[in-house]
């Protein structure tokens, strides 16, 4: 079932049981926001993320990210960056958007290995920053665990 | 030549943001899979996706081994003209991608 | 007349009379989440349909050795339609029963004097998505009569024999439990009906041959290999349970 939020703040972490995937552990990506950021602060909200609650199979998960914004020269959105912290590479997708977007929306599906929380970051132009996350319970772990 | 899906719609309105979706035949190979004798399988994925309209770039993205096989991208854009949406994509070994659809304007 | 009416109403109701059909008769998608059927329902973003898109270039090319399908079947939307929904089905010319891969093999090796397409290979897989797909919302109608008759019953008694290390036998999974959740899958009736199929599982669109082959692991028995007797036996068997059910593929499944 899918799940849509408007993110005031940075979810709370501990919400969700952990599902025993002994095999990767969530990674801290502070330094990798960082480094996207160039040192800027992100402010937390202002994106929507749309993914399922449980991922029945990590291999593939729908998610939709929209970033409400005019698009226009002086003020749209330039990229979209999706980071998922128990993936054995973080940095799973990056979208560069322009006035000529229109919106700020991307459909995919994505690779998740293992329930985690998934982060999404947001650079407007102006060198601004938004922030959001959401949290995704995985039956099966993508990346790892071996389809037979 | 890689195979790929793109679906535009047929008429635009002039300035109005419209959906463009695409889809790649591609095994987007972790490099942490293991063959029937125990050999790794490299890493190879699409790495980069870009859309343009009338050689303008409205898009584009960079993909990791955490996008799911068979790339799915849906995305919107904006056009003042009728013309062609064009989008080309390249993997890790460097084989190319290239689909393309014609619109008109409402 | 009225032995007539009795002995049609035999032939007719001749695989229903022998089989058990689950009640109600359910796809499978109907026990998959939300996110997959939906998946397989979007015309576009299905991830089979672009081994349709693929077996839809193929038809219309000149194969090695001959011409290509086109050259003989035309307009597949309209030669194809509803065949698949035959499969398998007893072949004069090969004497025996063949699914649909097996059909398409013949024609390539026959017809078009080409090597066979090798099992689960991309061509293969694409020909054979794209004519199943010519047969979305067609009934399964499978054939057990005649020379196929001894085929159906090699695959019933398949169907009801206890294999591998945990001895179960399809019948008491997918007749006695469908509906029940088994770890993190809720167990189907078994139908066809919406194969070939992608799995999401297998990040890849596959035959029903690999997916009862993934059956037979389940119950750790050992896998028979690809195109034997018992695998188009079983699939036989199968089809002519599911008699009456449409199918839309190619499916997705998790």
């Amino acid at each position: 079932m899918k799940r849509r939020h408007f993110v005031a703040g940075l979810a709370a972490l501990g919400a969700m049981p952990a599902a025993a995937q002994r095999f990767q552990p969530a990674q801290d990506i502070t330094p990798l926001l960082r480094e996207l950021t160039a040192g800027a602060t992100a402010q937390p909200g202002g994106i929507e993320i749309e993914l399922p609650r449980i991922a029945e199979n990590g291999n593939s998960v729908p998610m939709r990210i929209a970033v409400p914004s005019p698009m226009s020269a002086g003020d749209h959105v330039a990229a979209i960056y999706i980071i998922a912290e128990r993936n054995p590479r973080p940095r799973v997708a990056t979208f560069h958007f322009g006035p000529a977007s229109g919106k700020a929306e991307v459909t995919t599906r994505v690779r998740l290995a293992g329930t985690q929380t998934v982060t999404v970051l947001a650079e407007l132009s102006g060198k601004r920053f938004r922030i959001a996350t959401t949290e995704v319970l995985v039956t099966a772990a993508a990346c790892l665990d071996e389809s037979l | 030549m890689m195979l790929g899906r793109l679906l535009v719609p047929p008429t635009v309105r002039k300035g109005e943001a419209f959906e463009i979706k695409v889809l790649v035949q591609h095994p987007m190979e972790t490099g942490f899979r293991r063959d029937m004798n125990g050999q790794s399988i490299p890493l190879n994925v699409v790495n980069r996706v870009v859309c343009r309209i009338g050689g303008r770039e409205v898009f584009s993205a960079e993909l990791g081994s955490g996008v799911a096989a068979n790339p799915y991208l849906a995305f919107f854009a904006t056009a003042d003209a009728p013309g062609e949406v064009e989008v080309e994509w390249t993997d890790d070994r460097g084989d190319r991608g290239r689909v393309s659809a014609a619109f008109g304007l409402a | 007349m009225r032995a007539l009416a009795v002995v049609l109403a035999l032939a007719t109701g001749a695989a229903a009379a022998e089989i058990a059909q689950p009640q109600p008769l359910k796809g499978g998608i109907e026990f998959q989440g939300a996110d997959v059927r939906a998946l397989q329902a979007d015309a576009f973003a299905n991830p089979g349909m672009l081994w349709v898109a693929r077996g839809e270039r193929l038809w219309s090319q000149a194969a090695s050795g001959g011409p290509s399908c086109a050259a003989c079947h035309g307009d597949a939307k309209r030669s194809m339609h509803g065949v698949s929904a035959r499969y398998p089905k007893h072949d004069a010319a090969l004497g025996r029963v063949v699914d649909l891969e097996g059909r398409i093999n013949a024609c390539v090796t026959g017809n078009q004097k080409s090597a066979a397409l090798a099992p689960e290979s991309e061509p293969l897989l694409s020909l054979s998505a794209f004519v199943a797909s010519q047969s979305a919302g067609v009934p399964l109608a499978a054939s057990i009569d005649g020379p196929a008759r001894a085929t159906f019953e090699r695959g019933r008694a398949l169907y009801f024999e206890r294999q591998g290390q945990f001895n179960l036998a399809c019948n008491q999974c997918h007749d006695r439990n469908w509906g029940a959740t088994l770890l993190a899958e809720k167990v189907s009736q078994g139908h066809p009906a919406d194969w070939p199929a992608y799995r999401i599982e297998w990040q890849a669109l596959g035959s029903l041959q690999r997916r009862l082959r993934a059956c037979y692991f389940g119950v750790r028995a050992e896998l028979p290999a690809f195109g034997s007797d018992d695998l188009v036996a079983l699939e036989l068997y199968l089809a002519a349970r599911a008699s009456g059910l449409a199918g839309s593929p190619p499916g997705v499944r998790k």
